[in-house]
C-alpha cells in the first residue's frame, strides 16, 4: 500500500466523531481532532484497528507518526515553545494541508 | 451485564483506582478462578500453558531493558542497530520479543527530551521493560504528561531547561517506544554492567534521567 | 483544543481535572490476581491462538460502564472484558460462569 504523505508534509487531523454516532474504537485521539501536524515519519501498513476491534476483515492502513507543537494543542499548558507531541495515526484520520 | 457480578451495587468507597498491586474485590477474585477453570476444562489453554505464562511475566522486568542501553551507551554500532530496529538488537541480547508489538528506540541528546505516555490505554514495550509501573496506567498520567509534561517531569525530579525540546509520545497505535537517555557524564572508565545499573526503568520511560555514577555506591 | 463533548471515557490526554491531579507514584507489586488475568489474556492473545485480540480487549474496556471504567482496578477491567468477549464469542456461556462462581463460593464458604 502506497502512503499518500511523505516527511515533512504539513497535515490536518480530521475533525469527526464518529463516537457521537456508532459503537466504535478509535486511536485518534480527541485533542488531536482538527490540529494541525507534520508528517515525522511513515511507519508502514498496519491493520486497521477499527475492524480488528470488533473481528471484522481489516485492511492495511499506513501509518504515520505525525509532529505537533505541544503549545498549540494545549496554549494554557507550561510547555516550552520548542515543546512537542508526536502520536502514531492512520492515514484515514489525516488530510493534506494546501498553502 | 450478568447478573452475578452485581455491577448494580459495586460501591466506590476510595477513589479511583487504576492501578495493580491491590487485592481484587470477592466478585472479581471468584470470577477470575471461574473463567481460568472452565478455560482450562475446554482445553482453550491448559494449566501448564498458565503457569509457564506468569513465569515468563515474572521473568521480564526493566533490567532487560537496562542492559539494552548499556550496551548502546558502549557500542555505537549496536546503539545504530537498536534505533533501526529495536526489537532485533534486544534479540541480540537473548532478549525474546518474537511476539511482541514493533518497538522504536528513542534516543535523547542534549537538545531533546522523550517522555512516553498512552492516553487511550497503557501501551508499553513489555516485552523488554515487564509490566509497565501503576503510575504509568493511571489516569492521572494518562491524563497529564500530554498537557503539562514538564509539570510531570518535575514531579519525578526532572526539571529541564527551556532549551531542551521535551517530545511527548503518545503511544495511539502499533509502536512501543523505549526511550534511550543520556549517558551520564563521569562514566567513562565504568563497564558496560556498571553502567547498566544506571539505566532505570523510569529513565527508559522518559520521566528521569539515567542515575549519576555518584548516586551509586 | 478544549475536550469535546463526545470524547469517551477512556480517552484521557489533557482531560480536566484529572490533567492537574498529582501522580501517586507508590510501587506496588503485582498480586496474583494480577498476575493470572493477564497470563490468561497473554494466552488468548498469543498468535497461535488469537481468541481475543489486543484491540478487541481494548473494545470491551472502552465498552465498561463509566463507574466499571473509573473504578475497577487495571486487572479487574481486564478480567470483566475479556470475560465479556467470552461471552460475546460463545467460548463461554453465561449460565455456566454463573454456576461455576456459586459453585466456588459455595466451597469457600463451607471451607472456611
Amino acid at each position: 500500500m502506497t502512503a499518500r504523505f511523505a516527511p515533512g508534509d504539513p497535515v490536518r487531523v480530521r475533525e469527526d466523531w464518529p463516537e457521537a454516532k456508532a459503537k466504535v474504537h478509535i486511536r485518534t485521539p480527541h485533542f488531536l481532532r482538527g490540529a494541525r501536524g507534520t508528517i515525522e515519519t511513515v511507519l508502514g501498513a498496519y491493520p486497521n484497528p477499527e475492524d480488528l476491534a470488533f473481528s471484522r476483515p481489516a485492511a492495511a492502513k499506513p501509518l504515520y507518526q505525525v509532529r505537533f507543537a505541544q503549545r498549540a494543542l494545549f496554549p494554557e499548558g507550561k510547555g516550552a515553545a520548542s515543546d512537542t507531541l508526536i502520536a502514531d495515526l492512520y492515514e484515514h484520520w489525516l488530510e493534506p494541508v494546501h498553502g | 451485564m450478568a447478573e452475578y457480578h452485581h455491577h448494580d451495587h459495586v460501591h466506590l468507597d476510595h477513589a479511583p483506582i487504576s492501578d495493580h498491586g491491590h487485592e481484587p474485590r470477592a466478585e472479581y477474585r471468584v470470577l477470575e478462578r471461574a473463567v481460568r477453570e472452565l478455560l482450562i476444562e475446554k482445553g482453550v489453554v491448559t494449566a501448564e500453558d498458565w503457569r509457564r505464562q506468569i513465569e515468563l511475566m515474572d521473568s521480564r522486568n526493566p533490567s532487560m531493558g537496562a542492559r539494552v542501553i548499556a550496551r548502546a551507551w558502549v557500542d555505537p554500532a549496536f546503539k545504530q542497530r537498536l534505533l533501526a530496529d529495536a526489537k532485533k538488537a534486544a534479540d541480540e541480547l537473548g532478549i525474546d520479543t518474537a511476539n511482541a508489538p514493533r518497538v522504536m528506540a528513542l534516543e535523547n541528546t542534549p537538545t531533546r527530551h522523550h517522555l512516553v505516555t498512552c492516553t487511550l490505554c497503557s501501551c508499553y514495550p513489555k516485552a523488554i521493560l515487564g509490566i509497565p509501573p501503576a503510575w504509568y496506567k493511571s489516569e492521572a498520567y494518562r491524563a497529564r504528561a500530554v498537557k503539562d509534561p514538564r509539570g510531570v517531569l518535575k514531579e519525578f525530579g526532572t526539571e529541564l531547561p527551556d532549551n531542551v525540546e521535551v517530545r511527548v509520545m503518545d503511544s495511539t497505535a502499533d509502536l512501543r517506544y523505549l526511550v534511550v537517555p543520556l549517558r551520564p557524564a563521569g562514566t567513562d572508565g565504568m563497564t558496560e554492567e556498571q553502567l547498566a545499573d544506571l539505566v532505570t526503568r523510569d529513565s527508559m520511560i522518559g520521566v528521569t534521567a539515567a542515575r549519576n555514577p555518584t548516586s551509586v555506591s | 483544543m478544549a475536550t469535546h463533548k463526545h470524547r469517551a471515557m477512556h480517552d484521557l490526554g489533557g482531560v480536566e481535572p484529572t490533567a492537574s491531579q498529582a501522580i501517586d507514584r507508590t510501587e506496588h507489586e503485582l498480586t496474583q490476581f494480577d498476575k493470572s488475568v493477564d497470563a490468561l489474556v497473554g494466552l488468548m492473545a498469543h498468535p497461535s491462538r488469537r481468541i481475543i485480540r489486543v484491540d478487541e480487549l481494548r473494545r470491551a474496556i472502552e465498552s465498561l460502564q463509566p463507574v466499571q471504567y473509573h473504578g475497577l482496578s487495571y486487572y479487574e477491567k481486564w478480567l470483566q472484558a475479556a470475560h465479556d468477549l467470552l461471552l460475546e464469542k460463545d467460548i463461554l456461556g453465561e449460565e455456566e460462569v454463573m454456576l461455576r462462581c456459586a459453585a466456588i463460593r459455595e466451597a469457600e464458604e463451607k471451607s472456611s
